[in-house]
């Protein structure tokens, strides 16, 4: 088990290398470079440019030495913990994405929770009872959960919270708040607004669980093994929850690898309609602008994220799956 | 039926017992009107196909039918009050029915890597079943398991507690298995097929296991059965189901000397069996008209090269070796020095123009990875196998290109699986003409004449061409697996474990249908199987395999009657025989494989450093022994056979 951390361990280093040549080189793909659209667009309104802080910034960036270079200072910094400087914000990249993080992460993981809360004894239930009058109308809900987008969702509560209770939903907590320092009040504030995103996030990927989780049972369902619990007497339920639920629960667990990632870049469109105070939005505007280390050292973290989630996810299969655990042993 | 009925002390009857499922238009009846009973303490067989109900019926005793399934009728199970109480009356899944489950009848199946959740340890399962009926504490349960395990086998039972089921090969699982069955001391014991899945050695083991059981603690037994050989040797009593309906019961002495049914008669001429009376032409229940060979022989124009005597073998393998590393080595990131598995080690034989050589063996013997170097789908480590048709001499391991190509036309290989071997979007026409398409052979009308040609030759109609695989039966669609290795009109075929899927009355028809093909087409056969009955029948010479080796070869006579080597006899011995009269060896089925090697003799046991070689008997009879002993020193060559 040590060995197969050890050498886990050590196969993320070279996917991570490859990843962040993958991810500098798509930034610089397009021409031209953020100082440049910079000076551009102080040039159309006809302000004054001040060539030489621009001058000093791209020095300090090393924006004339060659690709190599920059990617090596590139990557070297954010080893150190330096992810650059954000030229759109005028401010280190660790600063600007600082608050939203956090904000990001408590509302995904809020989301997630409700996901699995509900997924779970919906799929359940539509398993056990497949072909009856419940389960044909949780699949109908989940089938429409599925296939409605959140952006619209989002618009319709919107509208209807206007029209009905005459409030907006927009933001994360009440626009006073915003540049406050955390407090009772601002996490109260907080949680009043949050659910509401939850809400729009969640239902598709309620849906979309729940229906994973019916299909899954369903095939462990016929499996001998049920009908070997069921004959040495135990209780219809005791069986479901004890065996074909746990051989169910692989896929949840496989899927941490991808909902790391997720739980971060936090469900960008939903947050632009909504103006949520999230990652999401700030990524796709520095991808716009050219805000290269901004972007870049995004996207990077987010690639990393999904090495760890799926390492987590791999590591927690095994400990919880014997066959994964033990199968080497005997070679 | 009525010598049946007045008995008062039956620990179980089922009455009048009607399974149906609703279907689309109407009902399908799994189950018609079956009545039997079994005694307590005894053993009762329920014999028949598969789809004759039997499996339902067990079920159905226990209520664990599916949930659309209909059911009338009585199952009544004495609970040592003065009145029997009807299962089927009891509320399906409730508490009364579940109290029954597991402490008063226990159930094992057919499939042991299944049957058990891979998940939880062995223990963690034998000991629920033990304290949901016997409230104790965890270590006393674990105390009691402990000390079943060790009565079904297990020489360390506290290792095995802490194990999980993958750890334990296919018969252990199944000893586990009856361990959960019988730990509250039920007085029944359902066993659907427990036997089915497993080598004849460790069947034998555990037909021992269970008759053990039956005897020491009073156990009754339903034995849910196809093999009439199994039957025989543990049944006090037969009932025998076909289509859902009970054909006939009554003592197994009495239905075995004197068959009534002639569903019964006919199932018994339906079976291969050891001796010189499983060499008669088998009688399949339902026979296939089958008149399209000849027709055949006649367009795959090949000349009739008949075997001359002394001529020089078809293909022979010389010091033929092939090892795999275990598969999460090859993948490691450091390098191990673990073992390789060594799955053919050292094999040499030789296969003669127009014979079948059977080929047996335990699973893990290296019989299967012989038949795939053979059809080249594997290359030998070292070693050569030469195939010599007359006009050319081809190394099957060495080929390349256009000699590859020619030799693929000459060996073909027929599956075991009838279901997973034809692809199930390709029609039977498409299936059949592929491999003339791909070494393009003839026009495209002659390849339709030959594809008609070669489905009248197995039986079925020339519809055929056009329906796909899942719309036939099993038996079907091994015959279609027959025809498309026929279609290139090879000379060789390799026949890996044709029948073991199939159901007994259906086998009889492929192995007819094999043997007319080999006749007729003048093909020579490599027939790997782990059934005896099966390689007496068809086989000319048999091979014996053993952990990769080749141990005995010779004429099917001298094996089957007077075998030398002590795996080959222990081999033999294994196989049940349906006659009551001639009862397995059980107290030899006791001692486990790896043990009953140490008792071998000193010629024949496998010793690191000492040289060993094939010792010639005379008559093309062949044993694995050691170089400094004579075979004058052998122990008496003749058994009963």
């Amino acid at each position: 088990m040590l060995r197969y951390l050890f050498g886990r361990l050590l196969i993320m280093i070279p996917t991570l290398f490859v990843i962040s040549v993958l991810v500098f080189a798509i930034i610089e793909l397009p021409p031209g470079d953020y100082f440049e659209s910079y000076v551009q667009e102080l040039r159309m309104l006809g302000e004054p440019t001040d060539l030489q802080e621009i001058e000093t910034l791209k020095a300090r960036y090393h924006f004339d030495a060659p690709a190599p270079v920059r990617y090596w200072h590139w990557v070297t910094g954010m080893l150190h913990g330096d992810f650059g400087y954000s030229f759109e914000y005028r401010m280190p990249v660790n600063e600007v994405v600082g608050d939203r993080l956090w904000l990001t992460v408590m509302m995904s993981v809020v989301t997630i929770m409700f996901t699995w809360l509900l997924a779970f004894p919906i799929g359940l239930y539509s398993a056990t009872h497949q072909y009856s009058w419940g389960d044909y109308g949780l699949t109908f809900l989940g089938l429409i959960g599925i296939a409605v987008p959140h952006f619209m969702l989002a618009i319709i509560l919107m509208y209807f919270a206007n029209v009905w209770f005459g409030i907006s939903i927009g933001h994360i907590m009440d626009v006073e708040y915003l540049d406050q320092p955390m407090g009772w009040d601002k996490l109260r504030s907080i949680l009043s607004h949050i659910w509401i995103p939850v809400l729009i996030i969640g239902t598709a990927g309620t849906a979309g669980m729940a229906r994973r989780l019916r299909a899954n049972l369903l095939d462990e369902l016929g499996k001998q093994y049920v009908v070997t619990a069921r004959a040495k007497g135990l209780s219809p339920s005791r069986v479901v929850l004890k065996y074909p639920l746990r051989m169910a629960l692989n896929f949840f667990i496989a899927d941490i690898g991808s909902i790391l990632p997720a739980i971060i870049s936090g469900a960008e469109v939903t947050a632009i309609i909504l103006s949520l105070e999230t990652t999401g939005p700030m990524l796709i505007r520095a991808l716009q602008s050219q805000d290269m280390y901004l972007a870049g050292s995004f996207l990077m973290f987010l690639a990393a994220l999904t090495v760890v989630g799926v390492l987590v996810s791999d590591i927690a299969l095994s400990l919880l799956d014997p066959r994964i655990r033990l199968k080497g042993r005997r070679g | 039926m009525d010598s049946l009925q007045n008995q008062p002390h039956d620990l179980l009857r089922v009455e009048g017992l009607k399974v149906a499922f609703p279907l689309l238009r109407g009902e399908l009846t799994a189950v018609d009107g079956a009545s039997l009973r079994v005694l307590p303490g005894k053993i009762t067989a329920l014999v028949g196909e598969s789809g004759s109900g039997k499996s339902m019926t067990g079920q159905t005793i226990m209520g664990l039918q599916p949930v659309q399934a209909m059911v009338s009728g009585r199952v009544l199970f004495d609970i040592g009050k003065a009145e029997p109480l009807d299962l089927l009356g009891l509320p399906r899944d409730g508490r009364m029915i579940r109290a029954i489950r597991g402490d008063r009848i226990g159930m094992i199946f057919q499939e042991p890597m299944t049957s058990f959740s891979p998940l939880h340890t062995i223990g963690n399962q034998l000991s629920e079943a033990l304290r949901l009926h016997r409230p104790m504490s965890r270590s006393e349960a674990r105390e009691r398991c402990e000390t079943m395990l060790a009565r079904v086998g297990f020489p360390h039972p506290g290792r095995v507690f802490d194990l999980y089921p993958f750890e334990l090969s296919g018969g252990m699982r199944q000893r586990a298995m009856i361990a959960m069955a019988a730990i509250c001391g039920p007085s029944l014991l359902i066993a659907d097929e427990p036997t089915t899945a497993l080598d004849v050695t460790i069947q034998a083991q555990i037909l021992a296991l269970i008759r053990d059981l039956q005897q020491e603690r009073g156990l009754a037994v339903l034995l849910i059965t196809h093999d009439l050989g199994v039957v025989a040797n543990l049944a006090d009593e037969i009932v025998v189901m076909h289509r859902g309906q009970v054909m006939e019961a009554g003592p197994t002495a009495e239905i075995f000397r004197n068959p009534q049914h002639p569903y019964l008669r006919g199932l018994m001429q339906a079976v291969p069996v050891l001796g010189a009376k499983g060499r008669v032409r088998l009688r399949p229940l339902r026979e296939i008209p089958a008149q399209g060979i000849l027709e055949l022989a006649r367009m795959s124009q090949q000349p009739v090269a008949m075997r001359a005597p002394g001529a020089r073998p078809l293909v022979s393998l010389r010091d033929v070796t092939k090892a795999f590393l275990p598969r999460h080595q090859s993948w490691s990131l450091i390098s191990s020095n673990a073992e390789p598995v060594t799955a053919v080690d050292g094999v040499s034989l030789d296969i003669f123009r127009g014979e079948c050589l059977g080929l047996v063996g335990e699973s893990g013997s290296g019989k299967t990875t012989v038949g795939k170097l053979l059809v080249r789908a594997l290359q030998p480590d070292s070693g050569s196998i030469i195939f010599d048709d007359g006009h050319d001499v081809v190394d099957i391991g060495e080929a390349e290109g256009k000699a590859l190509d020619a030799l693929r036309t000459r060996i073909q290989l027929i599956f075991q699986d009838p279901v997973s071997s034809l692809s199930p979007r390709m029609t039977v026409g498409n299936i059949l003409s592929e491999p003339l398409d791909v070494h393009r052979r003839g026009t495209p009308a002659h390849r339709r004449q030959l594809v008609m040609a070669l489905l009248r030759a197995i039986g079925l109609s020339e519809g055929a061409a056009s329906r796909f695989p899942h719309s036939f039966s099993g038996g079907q669609r091994q015959r279609i697996g027959i025809a498309r290795a026929l279609a290139l009109a090879p000379e060789f075929i390799i026949c890996d474990e044709v029948v073991s899927a199939l159901d007994v009355s259906v086998q009889a028809q492929i192995l007819n249908l094999l043997k007319d093909l080999q006749k007729e087409l003048h093909l020579t056969y490599m027939f790997i199987s782990h059934d005896l009955g099966v390689v007496n029948y068809m086989a000319d010479r048999i091979a014996v395999m053993w952990r990769g080796k080749l141990v005995e070869i010779g004429p099917r006579d001298l094996i089957m009657e007077a075998p030398v080597h002590p795996y080959t006899r222990a081999l033999l011995a294994a196989v049940p025989v349906p006659d009551p009269s001639r009862p397995l060896d059980i107290a030899a089925a006791r001692t486990p494989t790896a043990k009953a090697e140490a008792h071998w003799p000193a010629a024949f046991r496998e010793v690191r450093g000492q040289p060993v070689r094939m010792a010639d008997l005379g008559g093309g009879h062949l044993v694995r022994m050691q170089v400094l002993a004579e075979p004058h020193d052998l122990p008496s060559r003749r058994v009963v056979g």
